[in-house]
């Protein structure tokens, strides 16, 4: 069977006659006596997205987007450039423009050439783009939309969407490692605008993940997705407007755990705290959560939208604690940052594309389950809100404070769900919140697929989960004065 | 030096390559077509804690292109310009129209809508400058801010940006524009730490002309000045105050209102201002103006994407809202014409109402003035708004504490209405030129 790294030889050097030899060229270029890292992070990735809109298929796109970007580190001092064209003469090109952060002389070679397939593939190699016909990929949109129209007559708008990635890496890096990574990515988006008498509300639902199209036709994608986005549109027609001040918080499970990502995981990647410009810096060991807490970072879940088999730097992924027990075990690392704590990488090299340089990014950040039986959380609640969904967050990372937005919530009072509630926000602070969970629930639950996290500029596709979780003391920032 | 050498020669070979791939299409039975071909390349320098940190350059270029068949259309796009690329990405694109949908509204813009005139809008600057030079600048403006103050403890850095590119635009009326551009930057970030307070802020410049981006000392002395003031910021009670959203802040808000009148958000009902031309959105003292042809500006435009010339119209006058932001689709879908905004908005001035920064302070007596806003709590179909905010609390128009971990809330249709006034202490950085806004009231949610 033909493994990942033949795919990317026919990919990268068959087209331009590329060698081995070529590459020692290229890497006696780049390296330097004080070359600490360097690489070559070939890409070839192929999109095509399919978009529904006023019941008609009104866009439909595709794309190819392949290139090399060159990579030089003396320390903490990067240099970087990158073409469109994979050509001896532009690789060259790149690795010279690359070197010039070292002010040594020319040096260095590659000893050995090793080649490494994935050693565990989290998802296979089928290209997802042809893994349905386009008659199919187009009835399924239509489907979407007719079963939203049929859920309830104020559907105004339906918007959906499906799109598929199939992407080639191969990352060869100072030590001779050359590492290919073959990679599907699809996803399904629904938008819906209800109308009810004058008053419009919308709301989206989704999912995917790094497999092949038939997920969403055998899985009854369409109605899941179709009649999901509905009901949460429709709640928020009867919503009100949330309370404003600090109160009690319960966090529905799945999706809301985009506030570890938000709130902690951020603040946990290795650049931050090799800076010392995270509210984390320089705290493992420290009580950071409430006891039996316990958070991780998991690039090995099969299928995960935010899996890899090797991270963008050819490392293998690993589940990585970052929370024990309330305690702080560490960071998420790549390779460069690693190197500078002393430490090794944990999979965690991250880049948007060849055009970027890599960065300690998340995969899929959830916590561990808990002990409590989600209603026995609610019901312990006099006055609160539940917040079951969110549509996004973000922080600043040195102050460590934190918002994310409700797209779905309800108030709590005397133990029992009321109202839905809307314009939730919710503001705090990344290294206390967790110290104010109460109450862990026993329904871990990852998110559907859909997490895109934007670092520095560059986006990438990431996973969040969580159980039911009360947090005792959170800010809401609504309308309504209690 | 970034420059693109020899732009004049690759705006030949983009146009030749223009030609052909408009003629095969229409050989491979498209009835119109379209593309646009770009070609940048860039150099940024970041250093940090005194010395380099990354140093890039940047390369890009694309084709985007698409065909229509009647009222179906494809679109592919493809960075490789080799023949074959070419070949492939224009079946690619008629694959897809095959399987999109007719639609009435689809097409090129109007043929007697196409630009005709092309103002020297004096958009192509390249900088003299070397990575060694970048690498000194960026060196010193960070030197500056570290400098600033002994509370500055870490940084996260400062660093240049030179950007040249070129854009050619082409379609089956015979329409064919080319374009070329410049921008250049300078930034810094620092941290500051007070005991257990650590704050971070920035400052930036930006231009198209190297020659008018602020010196090194000021950007790094403002970015200085900005992270140390947060310094042991507090939390407020919920309260109900006015909100004064400075410059930076103000262009967000300005945007909100882009947002709500685009085409796109009034054809799909999904706009908190629909219907809205003719609609006194504002109190009547507010103006805004969208001027496209002002030279060396950053939004600066003689046509848009779809080669449809722009021109300087009202959007707001008397606090009335003129006209939207229209390309050709949403303009059929709305019976209405193409305004020259299929790439979007191009410059908006908001006029002041002719009062100082301080004196705004003054006439605010006591509320929150917002500095920074984070999260995405606005409902564009809504209108509903809460977000995240830091700033400061001022109290008699004089500045008490920063604040932090608070939230403002309202709804952007009062909150336009509520604009009290507009200051004249205008950020020309960017598209959106406003000064400060000051809000009757709003929702703070805090301890």
């Amino acid at each position: 069977m033909k493994q990942a790294y033949d795919f990317a030889q026919e990919a990268f050097f068959a087209p331009m006659g590329l060698s081995e030899a070529h590459l020692e060229q290229v890497f006696s270029q780049l390296l330097t006596k004080d070359t600490t890292l360097a690489d070559l992070y070939f890409q070839s990735a192929r999109y095509e997205s399919w978009g529904l809109e006023e019941g008609i298929i009104k866009s439909g796109s595709y794309s190819i987007e392949q290139g090399v970007g060159v990579r030089s580190v003396c320390g903490e001092q990067t240099g970087f450039a990158y073409s469109g064209e994979i050509t001896l003469p532009a690789l060259l090109e790149s690795a010279k423009a690359a070197r010039a952060i070292s002010r040594a002389g020319q040096s260095g070679a590659v000893n050995a050439w090793t080649v490494r397939t994935p050693q565990r593939p989290l998802y296979g190699m089928d290209d997802p783009l042809n893994s349905l016909s386009e008659d199919d990929k187009i009835s399924f949109l239509r489907q979407i939309d007719s079963i939203a129209r049929a859920t309830s007559p104020y559907v105004r708008q339906v918007m959906a969407n499906m799109v598929a990635v199939h992407e080639i890496i191969l990352v060869v890096d100072e030590t001779g490692r050359m590492t290919a990574d073959i990679r599907p990515l699809v996803r399904t988006n629904v938008s819906v605008i209800v109308e009810r008498n004058g008053q419009t509300e919308s709301a989206t639902a989704g999912g995917g993940g790094r497999f092949s199209l038939d997920f969403f036709v055998t899985g009854n994608k369409a109605q899941e997705y179709a009649e999901e986005a509905v009901r949460k549109a429709l709640i928020n027609l009867d919503a009100e407007a949330a309370p404003a001040g600090n109160m009690t918080v319960v966090l529905g499970n799945g999706w809301p755990g985009v506030l570890l990502h938000e709130a902690i995981g951020h603040g946990l990647e290795g650049d931050f705290n090799r800076k010392g410009t995270s509210a984390f810096a320089g705290r493992i060991g420290e009580q950071v959560a409430a006891k039996g807490i316990t958070v991780v970072d998991d690039g090995t879940l099969e299928q995960r939208r935010g899996s890899l088999s090797v991270d963008d730097e050819g490392t293998q992924t690993q589940c990585t604690t970052l929370i024990e027990d309330g305690i702080l075990k560490g960071y998420l690392f790549d390779r460069q940052n690693a190197a500078l704590m002393g430490t090794q990488s944990t999979g965690n090299g991250r880049r948007q594309s060849y055009a970027n340089l890599p960065m300690p990014r998340m995969t899929n950040t959830y916590m561990r389950a808990g002990d409590y039986d989600p209603a026995e959380i609610i019901a312990s609640v006099e006055k609160g809100i539940y917040a079951v969904n969110f549509s996004g967050g973000q922080v600043d990372i040195t102050s460590g404070k934190f918002v994310f937005s409700a797209s779905e919530a309800y108030q709590i009072e005397n133990g029992k769900i009321g109202k839905p509630l809307k314009n939730a926000t919710l503001i705090g602070n990344g290294p206390d919140v967790l110290t104010r969970v109460s109450m862990v629930g026993n329904d871990l639950q990852l998110d559907t697929g859909i997490g895109v996290c934007g670092k520095d500029g560059q986006s990438v596709p990431v996973g969040v989960g969580q159980p039911t979780l009360r947090v005792d003391g959170l800010t809401v920032g609504g309308t309504a004065t209690a | 030096m970034i420059e693109l050498y020899n732009r004049f020669d690759i705006a030949t070979e983009f146009q030749a390559m223009a030609e052909h791939v408009l003629t095969a299409a229409k050989a491979k039975g498209a009835t119109a077509a379209e593309l646009d071909i770009d070609k940048s390349m860039g150099l940024s320098v970041e250093v940090r804690m005194g010395q380099v940190d990354k140093l890039q350059y940047h390369r890009d270029q694309g084709i985007n292109l698409t065909v229509f068949f009647g009222h179906r259309k494809g679109y592919a796009s493809t960075g490789d310009f080799s023949p074959q690329a070419l070949a492939d990405t224009l079946e690619a694109a008629c694959r897809i129209a095959r399987y999109t949908s007719e639609d009435d509204f689809n097409g090129l813009a109007d043929a007697e809508r196409m630009a005709t005139e092309f103002p020297k809008l004096d958009l192509y600057h390249p900088w003299e400058l070397n990575a060694d030079m970048a690498i000194d600048m960026a060196l010193q403006t960070e030197a500056v801010a570290r400098e600033h103050d002994a509370r500055i403890t870490n940084s996260e850095g400062a660093g240049v940006d030179s950007y040249a590119g070129m854009s050619l635009y082409a379609n089956s009326h015979g329409f064919m524009g080319v374009s070329h551009s410049t921008r250049h930057s300078l930034s810094c970030s620092v941290v500051a730490q007070d005991g257990e307070s650590m704050q971070r802020d920035y400052w930036y410049s930006v231009s198209r002309v190297p020659g008018l981006l602020e010196s090194a000392d000021s950007v790094g002395a403002e970015a200085a000045q900005r992270t140390v003031r947060r310094l042991n910021a507090r939390s407020l009670s919920t309260r109900e105050a006015p909100v004064l959203f400075v410059p930076q802040m103000a262009r967000g808000l300005v945007g909100q209102l882009v947002s709500a009148i685009m085409g796109g958000a009034q054809y799909r009902k999904a706009s908190f201002l629909l219907n809205s031309i003719g609609q006194q959105a504002f109190p009547d003292f507010v103006q805004l103006r969208e001027d496209p042809l002002i030279r060396q500006a950053l939004g600066s435009r003689s046509y848009d994407a779809e080669g449809v010339a722009t021109q300087a119209r009202d959007i707001v006058k008397d606090g009335i809202i003129q006209g939207y932001f229209l390309g050709s689709y949403s303009a059929r879908k709305l019976g209405m014409s193409s305004t020259g905004s299929a790439s979007g908005v191009t410059n908006l001035l908001l006029a002041d109402t002719g009062i100082s920064f301080p004196d705004l302070l003054a006439q605010m007596g006591t509320g929150l003035m917002v500095t920074e806003l984070i999260g995405n709590g606005v409902n564009g179909i809504t209108g509903d708004y809460s977000r995240g905010a830091v700033g400061y609390w001022v109290e008699n128009g004089m500045i008490v504490h920063p604040v932090e971990e608070v939230t403002i809330a309202g709804n952007l249709k009062d909150m336009f209405k509520g604009i009290v006034a507009i200051g004249d202490d205008v950020d020309e950085r960017g598209s959106i030129r406003t000064g400060s806004i000051l809000i009757d009231k709003m929702t703070i949610a805090g301890q």
